[in-house]
């Protein structure tokens, strides 16, 4: 790791199942982008991957490496020369790579053919930057240990051959990194390999909703109370200001089922969730999208007991204004969730930019009176 | 019990206490275990229990409902013996088999206009009774020692005659991996927290908020009164189960000298 950018964790599909322990879920906050990485590099869909956030990062391969970025769109550079997002390239050994400050969204993914082979714990290698469990975010000089890719990837990564590929059909926007051997050739978009990312995203979504609808541990997010402050990392640093002026426009539309403290808000405040307009807080982390707009009022004011939440609670802490849960979620909390966002819909609120307007859609879905 | 939405794959158990809470998660884990029921997360907490990664939690809510229809007993203060509630190595089948007891009654409707809650009045109601047990050596020189025995207007021994004398019982975990949630206090006993959190609370140590008592596994800032301190694990990742407090364990404290 030459430069993780604003944080890069290792992510995969997390710790599902011990939610009963305070045990968060935690894995990728866009997992159906991970798992398509690994699909591109002929990894199982469950192997651990990179998540860069909003700056990406700079890497450089000690070996020859099939690897493939998803996820929020971001230029890649093997060498200095850019290749193709959403496709397996070859990185050979020595030469830099590069993924830049995405164009839109804020999470991209790296998958490597063989996986990022950190040990895990609890039987995933995933960062929770909740709860501490996974290995620390990753760092300068850190290295990353790769897995041996399984036999079924050789084809994948024999592909194309390095030599079929010329500088001529990518932008030259950089020279070779000084890390790169000049003879080592540039990097490789892997064509055989599984085309391009977009194709069959939707139907990747799908299903990963129904993986990632899981429940997760009782820290509430905003509780004064036994609460890590700051143990997600926030977006206070990636510039929100720009991201206020480059995402202002169209809105993330997320579908959301009733809640099962929907009855603790007074109507008025149901009709808000589901017409008014919020947008992301910078203060937005893994744990959750925070959202800025009209206040939600309670009609029960009584404290609610800490309960078990879901991945896509739409919590309303103290002051109102709803935020999100994500991937880092506690696995339970103390203040009422108003409604679920589907969780085919969660992967695109965790790359909603701070600045992005979000509306709340409850049309076709069923619950609502 | 009744039921709440959670979304669509998801379903929260509502129930009347923390008795009915340990029976449902019981009852919940018996009928994963046989087969009946494929569930990712059986979370208990204070007074829910939360069944998510199921397919289609409407159905899951009736056959619940149904199921708790033919359990004795009723509201609260219903009665509370002889339930299927978490008996171990009972069969999966014993659950439905009892005949139904009188249904007990309205079941007090929470005012709601979630129109896909149902409410069922009765529900297993026994915690498991092969629960494990664990003593925790303390050492009880915790900061709000003092404050604690000031609040249950009794001396710091007092304190900690109490809270040795006291078989908890973790109710639920949550805040960090392998913090459980203990009950066992009187409920004229509950304190409030901290008006400020510490930064800082060091692992291993003995607090009380509220009806619990609890032990930081972790590092962690926190607003609990803290009374003691202990050495032992609280949650390690390597062990199986990972947390030394799970969901029903028995714990005692004992005191110890620093």
């Amino acid at each position: 790791m030459l430069k993780p950018g604003l944080l890069t964790t290792v992510q995969d599909r997390g710790r599902p199942g011990l939610a009963y322990l305070g045990v968060p879920r935690s894995g990728a906050a866009d997992l159906p982008a991970l798992e398509l990485a690994n699909r591109l590099v002929g990894n199982d869909p469950a192997a651990a991957g990179l998540e860069f956030t909003v700056t990406g990062a700079v890497l450089r391969a000690e070996e020859s490496l099939l690897v493939a970025v998803t996820g929020a769109p971001a230029p890649v550079r093997v060498a200095g020369v850019e290749v193709p997002h959403g496709a397996a390239v070859r990185v050979p050994a020595g030469a830099e790579f590069a993924v830049g400050t995405a164009r839109t969204g804020l999470r991209s993914y790296l998958a490597v053919a063989g996986g990022v082979a950190v040990p895990p714990v609890l039987g995933s290698r995933a960062t929770d930057t909740l709860s501490g469990l996974g290995p620390a975010p990753l760092r300068k000089g850190d290295t990353i240990p790769i897995g041996t890719p399984a036999r079924t990837d050789l084809g994948a990564a024999t592909g194309p051959a390095p030599a079929d590929v010329t500088r001529t059909d990518v932008t030259p926007d950089a020279g070779p990194a000084e890390a790169g051997p000049a003879d080592a050739g540039p990097a490789v978009p892997g064509g055989g390999v599984a085309g391009r990312a977009d194709a069959g995203r939707d139907t990747d979504r799908a299903d990963a909703g129904r993986d990632t609808d899981r429940a997760d541990a009782d820290r509430d997010t905003d509780r004064a109370d036994p609460h890590r402050a700051g143990a997600g990392r926030d977006m206070g640093r990636a510039g929100a200001g720009r991201d206020d002026a480059e995402s202002g426009g169209a809105a993330v539309v997320l579908r959301v089922h009733p809640g099962p403290r929907v009855d603790w808000f007074t109507p008025a405040a149901v009709r808000t969730l589901l017409s008014a307009e919020y947008r992301v807080s910078p203060t937005s982390n893994r744990v959750g999208m925070r959202l800025t707009g009209p206040a939600l009022a309670r009609a029960v004011a009584t404290e609610l007991p800490s309960e078990g939440v879901v991945l896509g609670a739409v919590q309303v802490p103290a002051g109102g204004e709803p935020l999100v849960f994500l991937a880092d979620h506690p696995t339970t909390g103390g203040y009422p969730v108003i409604a679920v966002v589907d969780p085919a819909d969660v992967p695109r609120a965790a790359q909603a930019r701070p600045g992005t307007p979000v509306r709340f859609e409850s049309e076709g879905v069923p619950g609502w009176t | 019990m009744r039921t709440r939405p959670a979304g669509p794959h998801a379903v929260l158990l509502e129930c009347a206490d923390a008795a009915e809470v340990a029976g449902w998660h019981a009852e919940l884990r018996r009928r994963r275990d046989s087969g009946a029921l494929a569930a990712t997360e059986l979370v208990p907490a204070a007074r829910t229990v939360l069944v998510d990664g199921v397919a289609d939690p409407a159905a899951l809510a009736e056959i619940l409902i149904r199921a708790a229809d033919s359990f004795p007993g009723g509201t609260t203060g219903g009665s509370p013996g002889g339930l299927p509630g978490g008996t171990a190595g009972s069969s999966p089948g014993a659950a439905t088999s009892r005949s139904a007891g009188p249904a007990g009654g309205a079941g007090g409707t929470i005012g709601d206009r979630c129109t896909e809650a149902v409410e069922s009045p009765a529900g297993p109601r026994v915690p498991p009774v092969a629960a494990a047990h664990v003593e925790l050596d303390c050492v009880y020189d915790g900061p709000d020692l003092a404050d604690v025995a000031e609040l249950w207007g009794t001396s710091v021994d007092g304190v900690i005659a109490r809270h040795t004398g006291t078989e908890f019982r973790v109710a639920f975990c949550g805040f960090s991996p392998g913090f459980g949630y203990l009950t066992g206090l009187p409920a004229e006993l509950a304190v409030p927290r901290r008006d400020s959190p510490r930064p800082r609370v060091p692992a291993g140590a003995v607090g009380l908020a509220g009806e619990y008592s609890g032990v930081y596994p972790s590092p962690s800032p926190g607003g609990w009164r803290l009374i003691g301190r202990t050495d032992r694990v609280l949650f390690d990742p390597d062990a199986s189960p990972p947390a030394l407090l799970t969901p029903g364990t028995r714990v005692t404290f004992r005191a110890v000298r620093g």
